[in-house]
C-alpha cells in the first residue's frame, strides 16, 4: 500500500467523518430538559414599547430539524389526523403548512403552543391527548413541511401511501419577518 | 322515346315511394328531436308533479322554487331575442369571501340574502332605488365552526314561510326570524361541533314542520334528518341514516322496492360492529315534497369513513333515497344508490318530481335524479321502483345498474385498496354530479344539468377516529375526465333518454341551473361568468363576467315594476373553489380532499368575493 493512496484513504475518512455523521445530534447526557409546552408562547408580533417579549424556548433547540423527532412527528401527523386537516400541507378545512403565511406564528414553540391550545378559527386543540414530547415532535415536522429542516434531516418518503412527492424536495419558504429570529 | 319515359316515371315513382317509406320509418323509430322541442306540451312529454309546482307569483320563497325543485321561473319577458340587452339593475356585497352558494329569496318586494359563515341575513326594499338594506341579522355562530366543515363554511339558503324565515346556522342551530321585522323567533341547537357536526344545507318547511339535516360525513358523525315545529322550534321527530329500525324511523309502513334494502336493523348489521355509531349519512342536500301523498324525498350522504375496507358490509342507510312521512317521519320506501359506497358517492342530489307519461297513455308520479355515481335515474316516487337509469357523463367506476335488484354495479378493478394507490377512477369523489342542482323546464321538457367531468387516483389507508376531525382514511389527487373539460352542461330528454345538448365547460361546474319559461337557461361559471344560452339548443346568447367565480343559484323574480329580474350570487368556495377562498396550496396535490389537483389554474382566474348580482332588461 502506496503511502499516496494510505493518505487519500485518510482524507476520504476524515471527510467522512466531517459531514456524514452529522445527520443529528441526540443529547445522550446533561440536564433534563422540562417537558412543558410553553403555554405562554405568543402568536402575537406586537408588544407595546417591546415590554414583555417571551424568549424564546431552550427545548426548541432540541427538536428543531432532529432526525428522530421529525420522523416521530411524521408518523403523529397522520394518527393524530392532522392530515384529515392540512394534507400532506397544501391545507382544506385547515391552511396550507408548505406556504410561507403563517397566522399564529411560524417558530417551532408556536407550533407547538397552537396544537395544545387551539386556535379560535377552528384549529382544535390537542391538550390532552399528546405528550408534550409528542408535541414538540410534530411541531419539528410541520416545521418541515415548508423546507425549514434540513433535506438530510427528513424522510424521503412517507410512512403511507401517498399521491405527493418526497418531503426532501420541498422547496425552503421563507418566514415572515415577525418569525424571522429563527430562521 | 314513349317508353324511355315509361321508365323514368317509374325509376322517379320508386325513389318517391322509397323516400316516403324512409321518411315515415324515421318517424317511428325513437324520438325525432328537432320537432319533438317544438312541439309544445304534449302527452309523452315530462311535465312537473302539478300540485307540487303551483303557478308562478313571481316571487322566488325556496331555493327550489317549488316543492317539485324544478328550479323554474314561469315569467318570460326576457327572451331569447332580447337577453343580449340584459344589464346591472344594483349589486349587494355580504363583506363575505367564503363560497357564496345560498340563492337569494324574494318574496312581497323584499329580497333575503343569505350569507356563508357568519350567516348573516339581509333584507333588502326593492320598491326603493338601489334596494336598500331593510335590516340586518347577525346570528353569530361560533367561528370554531368553520374547522370542521369539510368543504367551506357555505350555507344553501333559506326557506321563507307563512311571514318567517327558516335557515341553519353553521355551528349546528335552526332558526326562525321575522321576515318583516328581521328579529329572531326561535333557536334550537341540533348539532354538536365537538363530534365533528356542521348544518349547511337550506331547511324545507311543509305541513308546519321545518325539515333540517347534518353535514360532516367526513367527520365520523352519525347522519339524521330532523323535523322542527315551525312554530316553537320543538323537536318532533328526528330520523337516523344509521342504527337501529327504531332510531332510522323505520316501523310497518316501510316498504322497500328491492330486497337488499329489505330486512330488520339494516342499520346495524350492515356494517361490522359499533361502525354504524360513527358511519356518515348525513342529510347535507335537497328535500322535495309531494303534497298529495303527504311523503318527503331526500338522499343520504357517504359513509365514513372513505377507505370502505374498514366498514364491510352494505352501509345501510347511506348514500340512498329516503321516501318519508311528512308529519311522523316514518320511513315508506329506502333504495341505495350506492350500497358500500367505494368512492365518496354520496347521494344527497336533487330529486325533481315530475308526472311521468306512460306507454299507456296514463301519468306515474315519478322523480328525477341526476345522481353523484353519474347514472340519471328515473323512479316510480309512490314505491322507489326504478323506470329508468343512464349514464349521463363517462363512468368506468361501475358497469351499469342492474334494474331486477336495483343495485348499481361495481367495477372490480376500481376497489380501493388499503396500501395501494388505484389510477384513473371516474367519476371522482364529487361524482358526476355535486350539490348544485338541475333546473327542468316544463317549456321544453328537458332536464338541465350543471356537473363535473373528474376522475381521481386514489389511496386507501387506515382512518382513526378522534371525535371532531376527519375520518376519511385516502389519500386522493383529482384531474379531468376524458375531453380534458372539468365542467359539463347537459341539457337531458327524460323521456327519450338521452341528451339533447352538451356544453363543454373549462372549470367545473359547481352553479346550480335556472329555466325560464322566455325558454332560456342561466348559469354560472368557477371563473365568474353568468352565462344565458337558448334552452333549446344550447347557444350562448348573453354573458357578464361578475367579480367572483360563481357558485351560487341564480334565480328569477318578478319587481315591484312589473319587470322580471334575474339575480346570481357571485363568491367562488365550496369544496371545488376552496382553493381560492381557503387559500389552498396547489403544489400538493391531494390538498381539499384532493380536489386541488384538479383546479390549480383556478386562483390566477378568479378571486374571493361575496356580491349578488341583480339583471334587467333596460327599461
Amino acid at each position: 500500500m502506496s503511502l499516496r493512496f494510505r493518505n487519500s484513504l485518510l482524507a476520504l475518512g476524515l471527510v467522512a467523518a466531517l459531514t456524514g455523521c452529522d445527520r443529528e445530534q441526540r443529547q445522550t447526557r446533561g440536564k433534563p430538559l422540562a417537558e412543558t409546552v410553553p403555554a405562554s408562547t405568543s402568536p402575537d408580533t406586537v408588544f407595546p414599547g417591546n415590554a414583555n417579549v417571551p424568549p424564546s424556548d431552550p427545548r426548541a433547540a432540541v427538536y428543531e430539524g432532529n432526525a428522530t423527532a421529525i420522523s416521530e412527528g411524521q408518523r403523529l401527523y397522520n394518527w393524530m389526523n392532522c392530515s384529515g386537516c392540512h394534507f400532506h400541507g397544501g391545507g382544506g378545512m385547515g391552511v396550507a403548512l408548505i406556504d410561507d403565511k403563517w397566522r399564529y406564528g411560524g417558530r417551532i414553540d408556536q407550533i407547538a403552543a397552537t396544537i395544545v391550545e387551539g386556535r379560535p378559527n377552528g384549529m382544535p386543540s390537542f391538550r390532552g391527548r399528546l405528550t408534550e414530547q409528542q408535541v414538540w415532535q410534530l411541531a419539528a415536522y410541520v416545521r418541515t413541511l415548508s423546507g425549514q429542516a434540513r433535506k438530510d434531516a427528513v424522510s424521503a418518503r412517507a410512512d403511507e401511501v401517498s399521491n405527493t412527492p418526497p418531503q426532501t424536495q420541498t422547496k425552503r419558504e421563507p418566514l415572515t419577518p415577525a418569525d424571522s429570529a429563527e430562521q | 322515346m314513349r317508353r324511355s319515359t315509361v321508365a323514368i316515371v317509374a325509376v322517379i315513382a320508386v325513389l318517391l315511394v322509397a323516400a316516403l317509406l324512409f321518411w315515415t320509418s324515421r318517424q317511428n323509430s325513437g324520438p325525432d328531436l328537432s320537432t319533438k322541442q317544438f312541439a309544445g306540451p304534449s302527452s309523452n312529454k315530462v311535465i312537473p308533479a302539478r300540485s307540487a309546482s303551483p303557478p308562478d307569483d313571481g316571487n322566488w320563497t325556496m331555493p327550489g322554487k317549488d316543492y317539485a325543485s324544478t328550479r323554474f321561473s314561469a315569467l318570460n319577458q326576457v327572451t331569447p331575442a332580447n337577453v343580449g340587452k340584459l344589464q346591472v339593475a344594483f349589486t349587494f356585497s355580504t363583506g363575505t369571501t367564503e363560497g357564496f352558494e345560498a340563492p337569494p329569496l324574494v318574496v312581497n318586494n323584499t329580497m333575503y340574502v343569505v350569507a356563508p359563515w357568519p350567516n348573516n341575513v339581509f333584507a333588502l326594499d326593492l320598491t326603493k332605488p338601489g334596494a336598500p338594506a331593510k335590516w340586518t341579522y347577525e346570528p353569530k355562530p361560533a367561528a370554531a365552526a368553520k374547522g370542521v366543515a369539510c368543504c367551506g363554511p357555505v350555507n344553501r339558503g333559506a326557506f321563507y314561510s307563512n311571514g318567517r324565515l327558516f335557515m341553519n346556522l353553521l355551528d349546528g342551530h335552526t332558526v326562525a326570524i321575522d321576515a318583516e321585522s328581521g328579529k329572531e323567533i326561535w333557536r334550537t341547537k341540533l348539532a354538536d361541533i365537538n363530534k365533528g357536526e356542521t348544518m349547511t344545507m337550506a331547511p324545507l318547511v311543509a305541513e308546519g314542520k321545518v325539515l333540517v339535516g347534518n353535514s360532516g360525513g367526513e367527520m365520523g358523525v352519525r347522519g339524521w334528518l330532523a323535523a322542527l315545529d315551525a312554530g316553537s322550534g320543538k323537536l318532533a321527530w328526528r330520523a337516523y341514516s344509521t342504527g337501529p329500525d327504531k332510531d332510522a324511523l323505520i316501523g310497518s309502513q316501510y316498504r322497500a322496492p328491492y330486497p337488499s334494502d329489505q330486512g330488520k336493523d339494516l342499520g346495524v348489521k350492515s356494517w361490522g360492529p359499533e361502525q354504524w355509531k360513527i358511519g356518515g349519512g348525513t342529510v347535507w342536500g335537497w328535500i322535495s315534497y309531494d303534497p298529495d301523498l303527504k311523503l318527503i324525498y331526500y338522499g343520504t350522504g357517504n359513509p365514513g369513513p372513505w377507505n370502505a375496507e374498514q366498514r364491510p358490509g352494505d352501509n345501510k342507510w347511506t348514500a340512498g333515497l329516503f321516501a318519508r312521512d311528512v308529519s311522523t317521519g316514518q320511513a315508506r320506501w329506502f333504495h341505495q344508490g350506492a350500497p358500500h359506497d367505494l368512492f365518496d358517492h354520496d347521494d344527497i342530489n336533487e330529486t325533481i318530481l315530475v308526472d311521468w307519461p306512460a306507454p299507456n297513455g296514463q301519468r306515474i308520479p315519478a322523480l328525477l335524479r341526476p345522481s353523484r355515481n353519474g347514472y340519471l335515474y328515473v323512479q316510480d316516487r309512490r314505491n322507489g321502483r326504478i323506470l329508468s337509469a343512464d349514464p349521463y357523463g363517462y363512468i368506468n367506476a361501475y358497469k351499469g345498474v342492474d334494474l331486477k335488484t336495483g343495485r348499481v354495479i361495481p367495477a372490480t378493478d376500481k376497489e380501493p385498496k388499503t396500501g395501494r394507490v388505484v389510477r384513473n377512477i371516474c367519476p371522482g369523489p364529487p361524482g358526476m354530479k355535486d350539490w348544485n342542482p338541475s333546473a327542468f323546464s316544463p317549456v321544453t321538457g328537458l332536464l338541465y344539468i350543471p356537473h363535473i367531468n373528474i376522475c381521481m387516483d386514489m389511496g386507501a389507508k387506515n382512518a382513526n377516529y378522534i371525535p371532531g376531525t376527519p375520518f376519511v382514511g385516502a389519500d386522493v389527487k383529482m384531474y379531468a375526465g376524458p375531453g380534458g373539460n372539468r365542467g359539463v352542461f347537459t341539457a337531458w330528454d327524460p323521456v327519450a333518454r338521452r341528451k339533447v345538448f352538451e356544453i363543454k365547460e373549462d372549470l367545473p361546474l359547481w352553479s346550480p341551473a335556472l329555466a325560464t319559461a322566455g325558454g332560456l337557461v342561466f348559469y354560472g361559471t368557477m371563473d365568474g361568468w353568468l352565462k344565458a344560452i337558448d334552452g333549446r339548443s344550447g347557444k350562448l346568447l348573453w354573458q357578464f363576467k361578475t367579480g367572483s367565480g360563481i357558485i351560487g343559484q341564480p334565480i328569477s323574480y318578478r319587481g315591484p315594476d312589473g319587470r322580471q329580474y334575474i339575480a346570481v350570487p357571485s363568491g367562488v368556495g365550496g369544496w371545488a373553489g376552496a382553493i381560492v377562498s381557503a387559500d389552498i396550496d396547489e403544489r400538493d396535490p391531494t390538498a381539499a380532499l384532493g380536489f386541488a389537483n384538479a383546479t390549480k389554474d383556478l386562483k390566477k382566474r378568479t378571486t374571493k368575493g361575496g356580491t349578488v348580482y341583480v339583471f334587467a332588461l333596460p327599461q
